[in-house]
């Protein structure tokens, strides 16, 4: 992976560096020893690594913005980094920049219930929000797997998303408000306890931009009550096409479950393995549906989604009719990554979206691939929105084989364009999937992008080398290249 | 001279802004005319007509998504969703009438550039929200796609949500992507009578705050309640305070949630239902500001505050301002204002004192819809931003437009 050359002046400098940061940043919140150093030097993308210059822990916006403000002025780069859960390498350190790290920033600054509004730091947990409500029988919808360990800051930089994502959406639609800095040191607020802040919907563009815009500070998300009920169903299938065509059955039927997750062979047998959750071990796919809502809603639609299930080929129905039995449905679904892991001393996890439609074709042409590449795949997704995680199974001690996985990613997410999906629905771009792009994107539509970044970092300090696979400078990208027009468009309507 | 261009492909409208960035000369982006008296008024020597760009470039019901060139009317496509019982969640606004032309005229690339949301917005969100992906033309004369057409999509940065609600001062779209969603079997409305602002903003709260999936929160104080033009309501008497739920979804399931919140609201006053036909009457005339379209002379504010705040907010306006009227959506958090002509400035000063510009993460902001020409040049009809903001939004529109082409100061001044 090819990363941006280090700046030599800039390394020569570090020991003056330091210390202006300890100016800003007292006591411990320098870190400048390798061992020390060593915890951050990937995320969970362990592929690649690479020590920082030197990490730095502010405690308080107004650092933050001193820090930023002076790594601006000498050009230096920053990498912002929350609880380093990115799957896509999107905290992964520079040799020449600083990790600012928010972990510090852990504090819950308001709940309010009358607006149905929690306030936090960044670095407070996603499963910390929901914690601190969930005694009065709220929650906060997005629930990305990692969301134990992973930061509402990391979320926002990430767009992440979970098993509610189809019903209750992603981060995107579900934060109201950020305090953030700029590169420059300024500290800007956007949108707050109210909806759609008007003029040009910056919190829109921030969510979701991967730590290259500017570093949350504060965030505002909104929280919901608990639905009343949930009760799930476990579908088997005989194929992945009547899998498929179910779950295009039960929202053509006017349902849009709580969750409704899909499992291939391999994936079902491994977590059969793992947690024995009573899976049938004879079908080819798995569905979860989950109906959450008023209870009279939920017994309703489980009936409606039992008789499509039947109607679509369906070997298997099963009924949750307890909690500890919709737990017992999910157990094997939510360990399906581990599960995997024991499968197989290592694996790759994608994350692509298709049109839901294309599901079968997809999934055909994956079994080509694993032919093709000599590796086993395992799929776990989000049946709902189409989002495919396909686990790539290699062992990293047998020569070639990490390679063979990678071009066996890259040919999976190319698949997904083609077909009329995106090359990532929830773990980002990074460097993983950075020289991708110009698959799904044209040299027209990665610029414009681009010069997004130079409203916000005109210098290209924060996070230089993820997401682009080319590092353009502002000046260049600024020019137009317009013709004079000789006769106007003759063929234009005018009047 | 004052050209009209009107093109009828996305190479033809690439081809009119390059034209104009060559002359150095600016456009006016229009749909089909229902919003164009909104925002400050400015000049453009050429308006740019995107109301020949239609149709349905692709619709696919099981896969909940539509794509439909800029221009196509709206109602035509929300026709096309009503035969598959679907609906573009949203519920977009339509401000024809209230800004004193027909209804049912507003394009899709309008309702986007706009993002004005109807009162579902508290359960489905914005038009933002449901905004997949589109097509368009900068103002570089470069045509560049962003977004997809897939619902999850984390792919670079998310620049239709710039769009949407920029008012057409970034791009022009020539074909856009949207989320659909199924429609409402069923649609009813509980109605909680007589209750004053601030109680009606604790009926609201505690019903957004229960379990039951309210898809509309509203209260429309006695002055204005007849109004609505919904004869269920009654005309007037100060028991004609409606403090409106809406439940939305499958038969057996509303008559569950409705008892429900029946036996949670009992106890602030009477509680009455509305049946499918008022309540889509109701919640359509509040969604098109209904009250307002027929008093066309009182200059018109929305403004959008946390909901918790909204009675004290509009208590605090009626003091400065004796004789301004107002109601409430979205829990208490969309406020809907009627300020009487004579006021100075529009009564921003006022209006905007009781938002609180800056306070902390509360926020919120005042946007003058309805008012004069004269009245909206001379004053800010959307909320100023601290300086900060200010400056970066200004770089923004510098990225996607540098030549100041599309609707130069619709929104604000230099922008
Ligand atoms: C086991 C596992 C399961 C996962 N499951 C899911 C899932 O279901 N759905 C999903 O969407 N993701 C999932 N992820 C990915 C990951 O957890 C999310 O992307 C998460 O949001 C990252 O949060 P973080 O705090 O760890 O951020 P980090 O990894 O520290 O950083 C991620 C990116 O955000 C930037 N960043 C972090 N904090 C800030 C800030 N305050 N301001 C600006 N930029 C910042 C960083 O620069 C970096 O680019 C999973 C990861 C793991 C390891
Ligand atoms: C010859 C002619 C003369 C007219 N004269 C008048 C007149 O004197 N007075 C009058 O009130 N009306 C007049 N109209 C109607 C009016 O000019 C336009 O139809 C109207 O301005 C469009 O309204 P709108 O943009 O608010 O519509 P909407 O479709 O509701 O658009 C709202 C907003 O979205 C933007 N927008 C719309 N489409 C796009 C897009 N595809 N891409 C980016 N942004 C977009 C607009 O710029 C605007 O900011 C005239 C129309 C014609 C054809």
């Amino acid at each position: 992976m090819k990363m941006p050359t280090p700046d030599a002046s800039v390394l020569a400098r570090r020991a003056e560096i330091v210390n202006a940061l300890r100016a800003i940043v007292p006591g411990e919140g320098v870190i400048v020893e390798r061992d020390e150093m060593r915890v951050y030097e990937t995320d969970a993308l362990t592929a690649y690594r690479q020590l920082p210059m030197v990490v730095v822990l502010p405690t308080t916006t107004e650092q933050v913005s001193q820090v930023l403000k002076y790594c601006n002025e000498l050009g230096i780069k920053v990498v912002p980094r929350g609880a380093g859960t990115s799957l896509s390498g999107g905290a992964l350190p520079l040799a020449d920049g600083i990790i600012l790290g928010l972990g510090k920033f852990n504090k819950i600054l308001d709940i309010d219930y009358a607006n149905r509004t929690v306030t936090a730091q960044p670095g407070v947990t996603n499963l910390g929000i929901t914690t601190a409500v969930a005694h009065e029988g709220f929650y906060y919808a997005p629930d990305p797997s990692s969301q134990i360990a992973c930061t509402i800051g990391g979320n926002i930089a990430e767009n992440s998303g979970g098993v509610h994502c189809l019903k209750y959406g992603l981060t995107t639609n579900n934060v109201l408000g950020i305090e953030m800095v700029l590169m420059n040191g300024d500290i800007v607020r956007l949108g707050g306890k109210h909806l759609d802040a008007e003029g040009y919907d910056l919190l829109g563009i921030m969510t979701g931009s991967e730590g290259l815009l500017g570093v949350v500070t504060e965030v505002t998300v909104r929280i919901l009550r608990k639905p009343e009920t949930l009760r799930a169903v476990l579908i088997g299938f005989p194929s992945s096409e009547t899998g498929g065509n179910c779950v295009a059955a039960i929202i053509a039927a006017g349902i849009i479950p709580g969750g409704m997750e899909m499992m291939d062979k391999p994936a079902i047998h491994a977590a059969e393995e793992f947690v024995h959750a009573g899976y049938p071990l004879d079908v080819e796919a798995l569905l979860i549906v989950e109906l959450d809502g008023p209870e009279a809603e939920v017994n309703h639609l489980i009936g409606e989604v039992e008789k499509i299930a039947r109607d679509c080929g369906a070997v298997s129905v099963r009924v949750s009719e307890s909690e500890d039995e919709r737990m017992v449905f999910w157990a094997g679904r939510k360990a399906a990554f581990p599960a995997v892991g024991r499968i197989s001393p290592d694996y790759l996890c994608m994350d692509g979206t298709i049109p839901r439609k294309q599901l079968p074709l997809v999934l055909n042409r994956m079994t080509e691939m694993s032919e093709k590449h000599g590796l086993r795949v395992a799929n776990v997704f989000h049946a709902g929105d189409g989002n495919l995680h396909p686990l790539i199974l290699y062992d990293a001690n047998k020569p070639g084989e990490l390679q063979a996985a990678e071009d066996f990613g890259a040919d999976i997410l190319k698949l997904c364009v083609e077909v009329g999906g995106v090359l990532t629905g929830e773990h980002g771009v990074g460097v993983e999937k950075r020289d991708l792009m110009t698959h799904q994107f044209t040299e027209i539509d990665l610029n414009q992008q681009q010069r997004l970044k130079c409203a916000f970092d005109p210098e290209g300090l924060l996070n230089p080398g993820k997401v682009f696979p080319q590092l353009h400078r502002c000046a260049e990208l600024g020019r137009m290249h317009i013709h004079r027009g000789q006769i106007p468009f003759p063929d234009l309507p005018r009047f | 001279m004052k050209t009209h261009l009107k093109p009828t492909d996305a190479d033809q409208a690439l081809e009119a802004v390059r034209w104009a960035i060559s002359e150095e000369t600016p456009l006016e982006l229009v749909g089909n005319g229902s919003k164009r008296a909104l925002g400050r008024p400015f000049q453009a020597t050429h308006t740019l007509d995107l109301s020949g760009l239609t149709g349905v470039t692709l619709y696919e019901p099981e896969e909940l998504v539509l794509s439909a060139r800029a221009g196509t009317p709206l109602a035509e496509l929300e026709a096309l969703l009503a035969e598959n019982r679907q609906q573009f969640a949203f519920e977009p606004t339509d401000f024809g009438p209230l800004l004193g032309g027909e209804a049912g005229r507003q394009t899709i690339g309008g309702v986007v550039s706009c993002n004005l949301a109807g009162p579902r917005r508290v359960k489905a969100g914005a038009v933002r929200d449901h905004f997949l992906g589109c097509q368009a033309v900068s103002g570089r004369g470069e045509a560049f796609k962003a977004g997809g057409r897939v619902v999850k999509n984390v792919t670079g940065y998310d620049l239709p949500k710039l769009v949407a609600g920029a008012y057409g001062t970034l791009t022009v779209l020539t074909e856009v992507t949207l989320k659909v969603l199924p429609a409402p079997e069923v649609t009813r409305t509980v109605l909680v009578r007589g209750l004053d602002d601030t109680d009606a903003i604790r009926v609201m709260a505690l019903a957004l705050q229960s379990p039951y999936e309210v898809a509309g929160a509203a209260h429309v104080p006695a002055s204005l309640a007849g109004g609505l033009g919904v004869e269920e309501l009654g005309t007037g008497g100060s028991d004609a305070a409606a403090t409106a739920i809406r439940l939305e979804g499958f038969g057996r399931s509303i008559e569950y949630r409705a008892g429900k919140l029946r036996d949670l609201l009992g106890g602030f006053g009477t509680v009455d239902f509305l049946d499918r036909e008022p309540s889509l009457a109701f919640w359509a005339a509040l969604r098109d500001v209904k009250p307002f379209v027929a008093q066309p002379e009182r200059l018109v504010w929305r403004l959008s505050v946390p909901p918790a705040d909204g009675a004290r907010v509009v208590a605090d306006i009626k003091r400065r301002l004796p004789g301004s009227d107002a109601y409430f959506d979205w829990g208490g958090g969309l406020i809907w204002l009627a300020v009487d002509p004579g006021a100075e400035a529009a009564g921003q000063h006022a209006v905007r004192g009781a938002v609180g510009l800056g306070g902390g993460s509360g926020g919120g902001h005042a946007t003058l819809i309805r008012a004069p020409d004269t009245v909206r040049a001379s004053s800010d009809v959307f909320h100023p931003q601290p300086a900060p903001l200010a400056a970066l939004s200004a770089r923004v529109k510098e990225t996607l437009d540098p030549k100041r082409i599309f609707n130069p100061g619709r929104m604000y001044a230099g922008v």
